[in-house]
């Protein structure tokens, strides 16, 4: 038996299953809200109660980090790690991770101003797909269809000035089937996998009401999924795939708080159970 | 009990945990559960969704 925590900041059907599956497997379980916890340079291990090893779930990717960041600082093992997290959390960063790791991803560019987001749009030619360099669920990704679409997102980018927003993310368009790959890698194993078709947009997140189909984990999508979470370190990761039409698998996202609740309504592997039995490998001994 | 915001009756399911959303019914807020003592709670505010949430 362990001493497992789980750290939250909304409690989300995931944290719901993960805890319950804990219980369910005999292990000391208890959830802390990092929202009331306090924490400094002068504490201790002993000052808390964070266990034997704690699964990090903030929603708040910014949260979550730090809080990671001061666990660790008192020796207890998080999943994921805080160079694990600080990486997917990052979009740049994950396809520098990816391409360096020759893990198959779309071709993108980075641009540090408007000025020359403009000039790697014209240089490599519309379409493109514009996504925030920090956030989730699809939200503020954009399909730059021509340099009027262009124009106005970047000019509202400028206008919003958030210290992320001059940091331009610009993606190919990739030429795929209406749908996307949700890989679940705990550890060195691929435990589930599913397709998520789009509902109309080119989008085809779940949060933005993808419908969730299972996928069969051929070898060649077993391969690439662990090839990327090694990567950007490994852990509880969350590899999304599309299907180019001429190059065949490509990594374009990695989510280090994975949900999985869609995927548990198709997966045959009991998903929270895998991520419990991962932790307690993890933990103190 | 009652939503802090209108005054609608919210359901509370018995099984809703600290940290869990309740969305009022009627005007539509979001509470976060703060505390719970077997059928009382104590609702806070939910936080608006941030920038940086998601998976």
């Amino acid at each position: 038996m362990s001493k497992i925590r789980i750290v939250f900041d909304r409690v989300r059907a995931e944290e719901k299953m993960l805890e319950e599956k804990a219980i369910e497997l005999g292990h000391d379980t208890k959830m802390i809200d990092a929202k009331i916890t306090r924490l400094s340079t002068e504490s201790k291990r002993s000052d808390f109660d964070f266990g034997d090893v704690v699964l990090e779930r903030c929603v708040s990717y910014f949260r979550g980090l730090h809080f990671t960041a001061c666990l660790e600082f008192l020796d207890i093992p998080v999943i994921n790690k805080f160079e694990v997290t600080n990486i997917c959390g990052n979009k740049i960063v994950t396809s520098l991770m990816l391409k360096k790791h020759n893990v198959p991803t779309p071709r993108t560019y980075f641009s540090f101003s408007s000025e020359t987001a403009l000039e790697n749009l014209e240089k490599v030619g519309y379409p493109m797909v514009i996504k925030p360099v920090v956030g989730s669920w699809g939200r503020g990704v954009v399909l730059l269809k021509d340099r009027d679409t262009a124009d106005a997102i970047i000019e509202v980018r400028e206008l919003s000035d958030g210290p992320l927003d001059r940091i331009y993310y610009l993606q190919e368009l990739v030429k795929r089937p209406p749908r996307d790959i949700r890989v679940i890698v705990v550890g060195d194993q691929v435990v589930a996998a599913m397709y998520r078709t789009s509902s109309g947009s080119f989008k085809t997140n779940i949060a933005l009401g993808a419908e969730p189909i299972e996928c069969e984990i051929t070898k060649e999508l077993e391969d690439i999924s662990l090839r990327a979470s090694k990567a950007v370190g490994g852990g509880i990761l969350g590899v999304d795939l599309m299907e180019d039409e001429t190059r065949g698998l490509l990594v374009h996202e990695i989510n280090s708080t994975v949900e999985f609740k869609g995927l548990s309504r198709v997966s045959k592997k009991n998903i929270p159970k895998e991520m419990i039995d991962f932790a307690v490998k993890s933990a103190i001994k | 009990m009652n939503c802090p915001e209108c005054d609608a009756t919210l359901k509370i399911p018995d099984d809703a945990s600290v940290g869990e959303i309740i969305s009022c019914p009627d005007c539509g807020s979001d509470f976060e559960i703060a505390q719970k003592n077997g059928s009382t709670c104590q609702l806070k505010h939910a936080e608006k969704v941030g920038e940086d949430w998601g998976e």
